[in-house]
């Protein structure tokens, strides 16, 4: 087995649709919060071959997207800073704050590097003792030990010119935030796959009872998908609101017990600002005070600014599931990949440009 | 962002779980992999990686079990459309 292509099967997903339509008898409204799900679907077209029944809507599920414009501005002050090294992972480069992105301060002499892993930042930090370097610490659990080992190691090996900006993300915060709203009927969720696989799905049970919610934890290739719909579309038929586990060959209902020990002893859980959202009290993550000494934000003098945001973007909404892509006035004209408006736009994983790529572009 | 690849180990070194590493294949292509969090990983294991580190091992009867139980869905026979 390879994993990838065995899940791929279109004539069993396009069964399994079809197969969804003579079951479901009322209309259900399921929400992902996953931008690589959000991707995968709109990309494969899982939710065109879906029953009329049966609508998908796209939750705050991209990490890139959410980070606050505020954050973004902070990113372009510190590197643009002659004594910094600014690393990051490439999708965050072409994210606009105030004006401008990552790459047009690497076009005017800022030292930005894209690295693959978070300890491949730390590398750059031994190799450079003369220059701060800071590594932009962003996502959902999934990333966040990743980062945690990066800042652990990075203490234990006195590497003191190594530091984080960090703004990590909750997914479960989000998830209640999204239900408590009056905008927003969702009858169902698909817990992000490879969240789950480092926090297991203890703690969704909670949820699903409190909000009458199934929540089925979902894999990322086509035919997991629309088996992770059809779970949660039959507990909905029959009334169920259960958490069930469709990923369980990456998913431990316990999780990544190594894992999640690193996060518990580096980050504490703050109140986060969301793009697009506001601020969703204990739905982020930050450094523990004996890592001060590595956190960006209190190593450098910093003056934060009040960003501009759009007035004619949904992408609150959006990321809310009360609207799609394409009711924005702005979707596709003023609001585009390379001139993106807000939050939905401004990564390949964020609704508003999944649907421009994959649906306005392939019909142009 | 969250994207994590599949890759089967192919090599391990480092005995201070911190600094576990190993070389990972992916369908050809091998890189420098952190295994730290899935300090029982042995060689031939298949993980998931995401930036630079496994992040769980594949289970590979899971794997297999979700397809088999993929086909028993589509050869279940119809409803009779009482589905509620």
């Amino acid at each position: 087995m390879k994993f990838i292509d065995e899940y791929r099967d279109a004539n069993a997903v396009k069964r399994l649709a079809d197969k969804m339509a003579s079951v479901v008898a009322r209309d259900w409204t399921l929400m992902e919060i996953c931008g690589g799900q959000t991707h995968a679907i709109v990309r494969f077209g899982i939710d065109e071959l879906l029953p009329d029944k049966v609508t998908l809507v796209h939750g705050p599920g991209c990490p890139v997207c959410v980070t606050a414009a505020l954050t973004i501005d902070t990113a372009l002050d510190l590197a643009a800073r002659p004594d910094v090294i600014f690393c990051s992972f490439g999708d965050m480069l072409r994210v606009p704050g105030s004006g401008k992105d990552l790459l047009t301060v690497r076009a005017q002499g800022g030292d930005v590097r894209t690295v693959y892993s978070p300890v491949d930042a730390l590398a750059i930090a031994k190799d450079n003792p003369d220059k701060k370097v800071v590594f932009f610490a962003i996502g959902f659990e999934t990333t966040a030990p990743t980062t945690a080992m990066a800042v652990y190691r990075a203490a234990q090996e006195h590497v003191a010119n190594f530091s984080l900006l960090v703004s990590h993300v909750l997914v479960i915060p989000a998830m209640e935030s999204i239900l408590s709203s009056p905008e927003a009927s969702i009858d169902g969720f698909l817990a992000a796959g490879h969240v789950c696989t480092v926090t297991g799905y203890y703690a969704y049970h909670a949820v699903a009872q409190k909000y009458n919610t199934p929540i089925v934890v979902t894999g990322f290739e086509p035919l997991d998908l629309m088996r992770g719909i059809y779970a949660c579309v039959s507990q909905l038929e029959a009334g169920k609101s259960e958490v069930d586990n469709q990923y369980s060959r990456a998913v431990k209902p316990e999780g990544n017990l190594p894992a999640l020990k690193m996060i518990d002893g580096v980050f504490e859980i703050c109140d986060r600002e969301w793009r697009g959202l506001g601020t969703i009290p204990a739905s982020g993550l930050k450094l523990k005070q004996e890592y001060a000494h590595h956190d960006a934000e209190l190593i450098f003098d910093l003056k934060p600014s009040v960003p501009e945001e759009s007035t004619v973007c949904i992408s609150g909404r959006i990321l809310q599931g009360a609207a799609k892509p394409p009711q924005c006035p702005a979707f596709g004209t003023a609001c585009t990949p390379e001139h993106p408006l807000g939050a939905t736009m401004v990564s390949s994983e964020g609704a508003c440009a999944a649907y421009f790529k994959y649906r306005l572009l392939s019909k142009r | 962002m969250c994207i994590a690849v599949p890759g089967q180990i192919k090599s391990i070194k480092g005995a201070n779980p911190i600094e576990l590493r190993g070389t990972v294949d992916f369908g050809g292509v091998e890189r420098d992999i952190m295994l730290s969090f899935v300090p029982e990983s042995r060689i031939g294991d298949w993980v998931l990686v995401h930036a630079g580190f496994a992040i769980t091992i594949i289970d590979e009867d899971s794997a297999r079990q979700t397809l088999r139980e993929f086909d028993q869905i589509l050869d279940e026979s119809e409803p009779d459309g009482d589905a509620g």
